[in-house]
């Protein structure tokens, strides 16, 4: 067995001149609708009050998503990551205008639906026959982007993605290229749930945060988000300190605060990674 | 309607499954009708059914200097890398173009899932045991961190994970990328291994068959589980003008149930339909259709439904009765299916179907047989309607 999977040197000199030189495009979209939840700030114009310095945590905020979009007997039964997505996925329409019913999807998210996670892995270790058929479907990556597609009546491609600690950048740019390589509006939605058991310790993550965006291509539309490889040494754009906590929680909570705080205010230049080795230089007009 | 994309050569591909190791294991067992299901030896408690099994997982570790990404999903993911000159191929890529300008785009449902399960099952003092403290195992996106690693990839790098659809949808997002000039090439694929959480899983939903599965037979009764490794290299069409190409997708959602497809087929005819409008193809052009034929009663019922499109000529074959249903693999395990076909010129049969349902019969294959392939496809369906289909043409037919 190789101790490499691939040997790059037997391969070859390294084609310096394609490698080298900065053919990375730009991928421009509008941000035509932004939707977000974390407990204390259960909207877009309550966090951006917050990011702007105008206001502070809400203490009346409700504990759980309302997720409207969702019928209620549905409601009452769905996990939190589903109750979370689909809240913020249903603000984001609603603030573009946008019917969801035709919106491409995309869902990105570190971990999933951790908490069933934790059940599964528990209930399998004990009593591998008792295990909820509900629980186990609603385990899948996509459990999120299934519900939100059924309770939209959305029959585009909905797709559930993840990057690790690069999972914001990375289903952005998913997002991003599928609005301007098919020309269609596209929605977009990163979030995580807090871990819980056993497996948190592993996970490292204790809050809800979530943020969706509806992606329109080309360059018209403002907010304007123009993205292009950066180089890998650059460093990663800090979300402010008064987000620092919630920042702190997860990288994916991290990088959306990064975002949003340029959407928030007068618009900026800020560095994401989209995967360990990839950066992405993001311009935010507004 | 979808614009037609300009298509992509598949410059290299290979597959691991219950069948063996690489592409010949593979067509030398869909040739002698030998499937690879056998009675469930791995569960952590007993249960009642077949699974396909890939051999000697467990007698290969990773090298040493891959050691904090062992687990069982990492290793079937290494022995499906090391086949069919993978290796030489993303090597020459990565030199070609840079380490940066090659995506990485891979599909799971569970990744290593089934570390996470040994973990519980080891707790110490209510945590996870030393050898198992490795928070990237215990995330979906293992699978791609650790193939990224492995082979020097630094380019986009995703995980999709949309249970049954997911490494089909991978070649979408990769053919997205490159049309776009995000990257010059791209290696896709999926992987998944069997693991409790789906043996139970499916088992509760009721959907596991106790015998080997029988897709579209009359009397199927559910799935068998099985568990697989499959790439596929994807490059513009200068970089290798003969080679086999990915010419269409198409991918859609059911907006109907989480756990049950659409029973009139409306988005998997959609994700059909895509496909058939970005390759520039006719139905009746078909020449296989590799099924997701699952075995359930309802997949194999809705999927029937679409048959009627094609020509009487057309062929068409579930291969889940020799692999069981690899799940988020399965899209790139039968991608690598049709891409055979159209390479050997040669037609999959449709195991363990005694009585095709009515309907179905027309264009179930249930022997070998050989037949010119120009065009093929091959579905893909998931949990919460998720759907995609994928087309493949030979390059003189393109």
């Amino acid at each position: 067995m190789p101790a490499s999977l691939v040997d790059i040197a037997e391969c070859g000199p390294r084609n310096e001149q394609a490698s080298g030189r900065d053919r990375s495009p730009l991928l421009a979209v509008g941000i035509a609708g932004i939707g977000t939840w974390t407990r204390g700030a259960p909207d877009w114009p309550s966090l951006r009050a917050l990011l702007r310095g105008e206001a502070g945590w809400r203490e009346d905020a409700p504990a759980r998503p309302a997720a409207g979009i969702l019928p209620s007997g549905e409601r009452r039964r769905a996990p939190d990551s589903v109750l979370l997505a689909a809240e913020i996925a249903g603000q984001a329409c609603a603030a573009a205008g946008r019917e969801p019913s035709s919106l491409p999807c995309v869902f990105a998210s570190t971990h999933g639906e951790l908490a069933i996670t934790d059940y599964m892995c528990a209930t399998l270790a004990t009593a591998p026959h008792e295990l909820s058929p509900t629980k186990f479907h609603n385990s899948v990556h996509n459990a999120p982007a299934g519900y939100w597609t059924i309770a939209a009546q959305c029959t585009a491609g909905s797709s559930a993605v993840t990057g690790y600690h690069a999972s914001f950048g990375a289903g952005l740019l998913e997002a991003a290229a599928l609005a301007v390589a098919d020309d269609t509006p596209v929605l977009f939605a990163a979030y995580d749930i807090a871990s819980s058991g056993p497996l948190a310790e592993m996970t490292r993550t204790t809050r809800a945060f979530g943020v969706a965006l509806v992606l329109v291509p080309g360059d018209g539309a403002l907010p304007q988000l123009a993205i292009a490889a950066s180089s890998p040494g650059a460093s990663v754009t800090a979300a402010p300190g008064c987000v620092a906590d919630l920042a702190n929680d997860n990288p994916l909570d991290a990088h959306a605060l990064a975002f949003l705080n340029a959407l928030a205010g007068a618009g900026a230049r800020l560095t994401l990674p989209a995967a360990s080795g990839l950066m992405l230089d993001m311009e935010i007009r507004t | 309607m979808s614009k037609r994309i300009p298509p992509l050569a598949v410059t290299a591909y290979s597959a691991t499954s219950a069948l063996g190791r690489g592409v010949a294991a593979q067509a030398q067992a869909l040739r002698a009708k030998q499937g690879g299901l056998r009675a469930n030896d791995f569960s952590s408690a007993p249960l009642e059914c077949f699974i396909g099994r890939v051999a000697g997982v467990e007698d290969a570790p990773l090298p040493q200097a891959f050691a904090h990404w062992e687990c069982r999903n990492n290793r079937l993911a290494w022995l499906g890398l090391s086949q069919d000159g993978l290796p030489a191929a993303i090597g020459r890529v990565v030199a070609r173009h840079g380490a940066q300008r090659v995506a990485l785009v891979l599909g799971t449902s569970t990744a290593s899932i089934g570390a996470s399960e040994e973990a519980y099952r080891r707790l110490e003092a209510g945590q996870f045991p030393e050898d198992l403290r490795r928070p990237a195992i215990h995330t979906p996106h293992s699978l791609t961190a650790f193939v990224a690693e492995a082979t020097g990839i630094a380019g986009p790098a995703l995980t999709i994970s949309t249970a049954c659809s997911s490494s089909a949808k991978v070649f979408a997002s990769a053919e997205r990328l490159i049309r776009l000039g995000l990257a010059d090439a791209a290696l896709v694929g999926g992987v998944d291994t069997l693991c409790d959480s789906v043996l139970f899983g499916f088992n509760a939903l009721e959907l596991v068959s106790r015998q080997p599965c029988r897709p579209f037979d009359e009397q199927r009764n559910g799935i068998s589980i099985g568990e697989a490794a499959a790439f596929a290299l994807l490059e513009r069409v200068d970089a290798a003008p003969m080679a086999p190409r990915l010419v269409g997708y198409g991918e859609s959602s059911d907006a109907h149930h989480m756990s049950t497809p659409h029973p009139q087929a409306r988005g998997a005819r959609a994700a059909l339909d895509d496909a058939l409008a970005r390759a520039g193809l006719a139905a009746e052009q078909v020449d296989y259709i590799n099924l997701h034929g699952t075995a359930t009663v309802k997949n194999d019922e809705m999927e029937a439904l679409l048959l009627p499109r094609f020509s009487q000529d057309a062929r068409a074959s579930s291969t889940k009765g020799f692999t069981g249903h690899t799940l988020g693999a399965a899209g790139a395990l039968e991608a690598v299916f049709a891409l055979l076909a159209i390479e050997q010129d040669f037609i999959p049969p449709n195991l363990n179907c005694g009585q095709p349902i009515e309907g179905a019969d027309e264009w179930i294959e249930r022997e070998p047989k050989e037949q010119r392939v120009d065009f093929a496809l091959s579905n893909s369906f998931g949990f919460g309607g998720n759907n995609a289909c994928l087309a493949f043409a030979r390059a003189e037919a393109a």
